[in-house]
């Protein structure tokens, strides 16, 4: 396959692989068929595409409100600059943090720089939660929020080939960077 | 929430990542859990249909395609359903939620590049007539194992 043909070929293959694998017995046939390429291409390019580092993970994806963790808290801390990666660090290790990113402050507006997402059955799960990594990570004194969800008013993926052939789209399957 | 069997729980838990890349993937998930290649698909299908499974697919990370950030507004109460809604108009805006803060609406905004980016920040400013938080990720710190889910 020539550059351009390839790399048309990995942005649909992105697309399906993000909307997800087919429910049949072999799904790597079905998307060759979709995509007039054989079941070993559509296997080495998924392969291609996890080489790269894209992928965060390739599986089952739960929706954690449906299997009764209701609660969601977005917990901001305030990490003196120097110390953000080791923090960082400490705080992503615990299967329960789901997202743990480093963003901009936006003084005098917004002065959290790290950002941890904790999804808990309820309310009082998370904040233990919270308490028990403020323990470990030695942020006891350190200022930080739980931002429960309240509402949902939207969440959807779009799609990537959107993204690449115009300037709509927002994409699915995207970890939630939020 | 109902019960889930044992299997269910393996196939929720255990294959949040790692699918086979091989020409017969969910019979080698079956071979792993003692059983049938049909049992893993109808399983996969009725988790899917009730909602607990969004799909057997990838997760990418953040960024790898176009620009993207999370960006914050703070509304008044009384009007956070109408700026809700407005902002859920532009194409480019994949999540939306209500948080507990002054800064109320967060919500992900993804575009082709960087430019674009900004651009539609400054429409979703104008539109709704508030200010946005810009808060693009700088660094990410976990790796993504999947959630490990606690079966009580």
């Amino acid at each position: 396959m020539d550059m351009i043909k390839d790399t048309a070929f990995e942005t649909a293959l992105i697309e399906i692989i993000s909307k997800g694998l087919p429910l049949v017995k072999q799904p790597y046939a079905a998307i060759a068929e979709q995509l007039g390429s054989s079941e070993s291409e559509v296997i080495e390019g998924i392969q291609r595409i996890m080489m790269r580092g894209d992928l965060k993970r390739f599986g089952v994806v739960v929706r954690h409100r449906q299997l009764g963790y209701r609660a969601n808290g977005m917990v901001v801390w305030d990490i003196a600059d120097e110390r953000v990666k080791e923090v960082g660090h400490c705080i992503g290790q615990y299967a329960f943090v789901t997202l743990c990113y480093q963003r901009p402050r936006r003084l005098p507006d917004w002065h959290y720089n790290l950002f941890s997402m904790i999804h808990g059955q309820d309310r009082d799960a998370v904040i233990e939660q919270v308490q028990f990594i403020a323990e470990q990570c030695g942020l006891q004194d350190v200022d930080h929020r739980i931002l429960f969800s309240n509402r949902c008013f939207k969440q959807r993926g779009a799609s990537y080939s959107r993204i690449q052939s115009d300037s709509n789209g927002a994409e699915r399957g995207i970890a939630a960077n939020g | 929430m109902r019960q889930f069997s044992k299997l269910e729980q393996r196939l929720l838990n255990e294959f949040q990542q790692g699918m086979p890349l091989t020409p017969n993937p969910y019979a080698d998930i079956a071979k792993q859990l003692g059983v049938y290649e049909t049992t893993v698909l109808e399983t996969l299908k009725r988790l899917q249909t009730e909602g607990v499974v969004s799909r057997v697919g990838a997760v990418f990370r953040p960024n790898r395609v176009g620009a993207s950030t999370l960006a914050a507004m703070a509304v008044p109460q009384d009007e956070i359903e109408a700026v809700a809604a407005i902002i859920n108009e532009f194409d480019e805006v994949n999540h939306n939620y209500e948080r507990e803060h002054e800064f109320n609406l967060w919500f992900v905004v993804v575009a082709t590049d960087e430019d674009r980016l900004q651009q539609v920040l400054t429409d979703i400013e104008a539109a709704c007539g508030y200010p946005v938080l810009d808060l693009p990720l700088l660094d990410e710190f976990f790796i993504d194992l999947g959630f490990d889910l606690k079966w009580t």
